[in-house]
């Protein structure tokens, strides 16, 4: 090994990459789920039109993401992908669905209702997989060696059930935030409302979580409960209760903004939470970032270019949504 | 029967990757042909080459968005399907592939929205500039992929520590010996596909009587680029085989159907290989050629199947058949051109009624070539993945049962099967349109990737609805 190592860098890069693609995708992956709810063809063409500009380059995080993970951690791509082997699979149909519904449920208006249908369940059950993943990432995966040696089924458990379930209502919280964000009148009232379901039932699903981690996990338990992590990480429960609220509070005020920034903020508290009880595994209980990076060749080949490319593609995102900013309508220019 | 995973998951892969390099197959040669377009446009400002461009851009946006999201399944076959291979080649091959995400999504993204929607919106010399940057994003596309897969054909760069791979020399590792010629072939191959779907269109255009005027600027200049790119292609394929005959002989063989090794050998036309007999039956063959093309002298050896352990041998048949199929549509090609240079001398290039439906006949040719290709690539790299070093059975995912590859590749012929009919559909549909479908007229700037410019509407901030 030499004195330079670029695991901390490569550690901040995919952690970020990761991040960025459940906030992006996952507002709107909730968009799609909320979509199924609209009544008419109208209003759900005002909220297929808030996302239709920037789905894509959300959906490429998980490319680069994917990709970050198997260039920079390759032992890790190789135990938990396939340990993933069904979730994965059905994201990707569903994300497939998803993306061409964009293109398809105009250009070939015969199949609309089968396109729209594609959209929908697509985007709800690409969710509930990325939902599962976690859980199971979180339970840990058996192993022996340099390979994941379970059983392609063993993803299904209780607490990957619940996981799943709680990040569709997580997406469609974010989703809600950004249409109230988006929209106007009977549309962003629909979106408040679902807002407010959403809210429940993720701080049922965050509850359950928090109190079922440590007990499957002695060492997660330790790491919380015991002194001084409980003084320094104990901000992260209490930020979580004040978002909360602020964020029941807004929805009932008129503030369009406030909504889905909370949101956010709910997101990051709970990757944050999720990273204190997992840090420095890459591999739950096996390996660490460490263990698991490729050569320091490697790491530096590919660190060059992204530290030139990474930056401009944030910026030119960031570029893209103030591009887009303001009230949606597609009222006008559809036909 | 006991299912094999290894084997189910070379299907599924040779699956998934045989739809997903269609749309490359097709955008790389389109995205080129649109910033030539738009260049003869701003040169001549000739309104001819507006029309044939806006026609062309709106079918590239629907192949585009189904390459996309057929590749984002691409990456993650690796981990599901090939965790050895990704675990042992990882610290190689990861930023090959890191490298073409990244690169693609730094250009394409930029400059896509703009190339698809800006037009009304920016001035005709930065639409120009998109255009272009939009082909380079292809091409740096091709070269990370092809870079990635000339690796595993002819590795380089490299030790090996612990039964894993690790990098040595980057610059090896990247210019692998086959990695120039795979990429001048493939590129070149890509734009002649796109070139015959041009001429097949045009062809029909003209045929039907509608947009003659357009049709003939197509067909014209686009069999021209054929006249350079389809000699041209034959004669890199054959360096590339010369390539292959180096580094990677077993393939050679098998692709020739060569079982013994000897000098003076014929060039075999066809035949039927029979592996358990090492041997082939109903041979036709033309004495000497294999030599003389080979190793360009009569007496020239070349090694034969039976000269490589039989563990170590690719099924023989399919490279066999496949590597004829595309020299066989490479020589069509070449007949379709050569006739073109005869008619247009004569005049007659537009009203030959037989020549203008050999055009539309051959529209897909380049596509059949491709698939075939590839094929002989990789069926011919076999039973290996990274070539010599690694193999196939040693790839897969250790975890998998042969039930669990079974539902996934069910899982994605049944969605591919939707998906890309449907594509194909909607594009035949536009195509059936003709060039003057309706403007897309109030479509904001597209910062983002393509979307349904007619279903966007922007509102200034505080603006009443
Ligand atoms: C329009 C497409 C097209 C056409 C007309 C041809 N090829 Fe090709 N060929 C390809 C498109 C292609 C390809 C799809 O691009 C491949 C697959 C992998 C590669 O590197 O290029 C390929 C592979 C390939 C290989 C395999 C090399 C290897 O894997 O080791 C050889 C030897 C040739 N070609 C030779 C030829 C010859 C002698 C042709 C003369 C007619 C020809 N090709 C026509
Ligand atoms: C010779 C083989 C290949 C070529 C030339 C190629 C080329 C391309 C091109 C040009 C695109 C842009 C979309 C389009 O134009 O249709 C694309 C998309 C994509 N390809 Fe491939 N590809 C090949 C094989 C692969 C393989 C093996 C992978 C897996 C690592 C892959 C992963 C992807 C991904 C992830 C995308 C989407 C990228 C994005 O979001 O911009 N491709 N490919
Ligand atoms: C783009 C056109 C391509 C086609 C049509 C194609 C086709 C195939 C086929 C038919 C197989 C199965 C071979 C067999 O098992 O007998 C295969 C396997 C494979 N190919 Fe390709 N391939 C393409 C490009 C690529 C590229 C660009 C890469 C990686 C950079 C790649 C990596 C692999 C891997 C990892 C396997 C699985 C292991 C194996 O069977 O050897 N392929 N491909």
């Amino acid at each position: 090994m030499t004195a330079l190592s670029f695991v901390p860098v490569w550690t901040l890069i995919l952690a970020a990459g990761i991040f960025f693609y459940v906030l992006l995708d996952g507002f709107d992956l909730g968009v799609g789920i909320l979509y199924g709810f609209e009544p008419d063809l109208a209003s759900r063409n005002t909220v297929m039109s808030s996302i239709a500009p920037i789905w894509d380059g959300n959906e490429t995080w998980l490319v680069l993401g994917g990709l970050a993970l198997l260039a920079a951690f390759p032992l890790a791509f190789a135990i938990i992908i396939p340990a993933l082997y069904f979730p994965i699979l059905v994201m990707l149909l569903s994300l497939v669905f998803r993306g061409v519904a964009f293109e398809f449920r105009f250009r070939d208006a015969e199949h609309k209702s089968f396109w729209d249908h594609g959209f929908c369940y697509g985007s709800g059950l690409a969710a509930f997989c990325q939902g599962v993943m976690l859980g199971a990432f979180i339970e840990g995966f058996q192993v022996e060696g340099r390979h994941f040696t379970g059983s392609s089924f063993d993803f299904i458990t209780p607490f990957s059930m619940l996981t799943g379930l709680a990040l569709v209502f997580g997406y469609g919280l974010l989703g809600a935030g950004w249409l109230i964000l988006k929209t106007e009148g009977a549309i962003q009232a629909r979106a408040r409302r679902s807002a407010r379901v959403c809210l429940v039932a993720v701080l049922i699903g965050i509850g359950i979580v928090s109190v079922w981690t440590p007990l499957i996990d002695p060492q997660i338990a330790a790491r919380w409960f015991t002194w001084p992590g409980i003084l320094v990480f104990s901000p992260v429960p209490i930020a979580t209760a004040v978002i909360t609220i602020s964020l029941w509070r807004l929805l009932d005020s008129g503030s369009h903004g406030g909504p889905f920034v909370c949101a956010i903020g709910l997101f990051v508290l709970s990757y944050t939470g999720i990273t204190i009880s997992l840090w420095p595994m890459i591999v739950p209980h096996h390996y660490s970032f460490w263990d698991a990076a490729s050569s320091p060749s490697t790491q530096a080949f590919l660190l060059v270019g992204t530290l030139f490319l990474l930056p401009v593609i944030l910026v030119y995102t960031g570029w893209s949504y103030w591009v887009f900013r303001g009230k949606v309508r597609a009222d006008i220019g559809y036909h | 029967m006991e299912l094999d995973p290894v084997l189910l998951s070379r299907f599924q892969f040779a699956w998934l990757i045989a739809w997903h390099i269609l749309m490359p197959a097709f955008t790389v040669g389109m995205a080129s042909y649109i910033a030539i377009l738009e260049g003869m446009h701003l040169v001549t400002k000739k309104e001819v080459y507006f029309r044939i461009s806006t026609f062309w851009i709106r079918i590239f946006s629907v192949a585009f968005g189904v390459g996309v999201v057929s590749g984002v399944i691409m990456p993650f076959q690796f981990g599901t399907n090939w965790s050895r291979y990704a675990d042992t080649a990882g610290n190689v091959l990861g930023p090959l592939f890191a490298y073409e995400g990244l690169t693609a999504f730094f250009l394409e993204a930029a400059f896509l929205g703009v190339l698809l929607f800006g037009r009304k919106l920016v001035p005709p010399w930065a639409h120009f500039v998109a255009a272009c940057m939009v082909a380079f994003g292809t091409l740096l596309s091709s070269f990370w992929i092809l870079a990635a897969n000339s690796w595993m054909q002819t590795p380089a760069g490299f030790e090996i520590i612990d039964g894993r791979f690790f990098p040595t020399d980057w610059m090896q590792v990247v210019f692998n010996p086959s990695f120039p010629f795979r990429l001048a072939h493939t590129v070149t191959g890509f734009y002649v596909t796109t070139g015959f779907v041009v001429v097949g269109v045009a062809a029909w255009l003209i045929r039907q009587g509608r947009h003659v005027a357009e049709g003939r600027v197509m067909l014209s200049m686009t069999l021209w680029l054929l006249t350079v790119l389809v000699p041209l292609q034959i004669l890199i394929g054959d360096q590339h085989g010369l390539n292959t005959l180096e580094h990677q002989p077993a393939k050679l063989a098998a692709m020739e159907g060569h079982w013994e090794t000897g000098s003076r050998v014929p060039l075999i036309l066809f035949a039927l290989p029979d592996q358990a007999n090492a041997t082939n039956r109903y041979q036709i063959e033309v004495p000497l050629l294999g030599s003389l093309i080979l190793t360009h002298s009569l007496d020239g050896t070349i090694r034969g199947l039976t000269d490589f352990p039989p563990e170590d041998l690719p099924p023989v048949a399919i490279p066999f058949f496949a590597f004829r199929i595309m020299v066989g549509i490479g020589t069509l090609m070449l007949c379709l051109v050569a006739v073109s240079w005869l008619l247009r001398w004569r005049r007659q290039l537009f009203d030959s009624p037989w020549f203008l439906r050999c055009c539309l006949v051959m529209g897909p040719a380049g596509f059949v070539a491709v698939l075939a290709g590839w094929t002989t690539t990789e069926v011919g790299r076999q039973p290996w993945t990274v070539y010599g070093h690694l193999r196939t059975a040693d790839s897969v995912s250790p975890s998998l049962t042969g039930s669990d590859v079974l539902i996934s590749l069910l899982g994605y012929m049944i969605v591919y099967l939707i998906i890309f009919p449907a594509g194909f559909w909607v594009m035949a549909r536009m195509i059936r349109k003709g060039l003057d479908a309706p403007p897309e007229e109030t479509s904001p700037v597209e910062a983002g990737r393509p979307s349904r410019p007619t279903t966007v509407q922007l509102q200034p901030e505080g603006g009443t609805p």
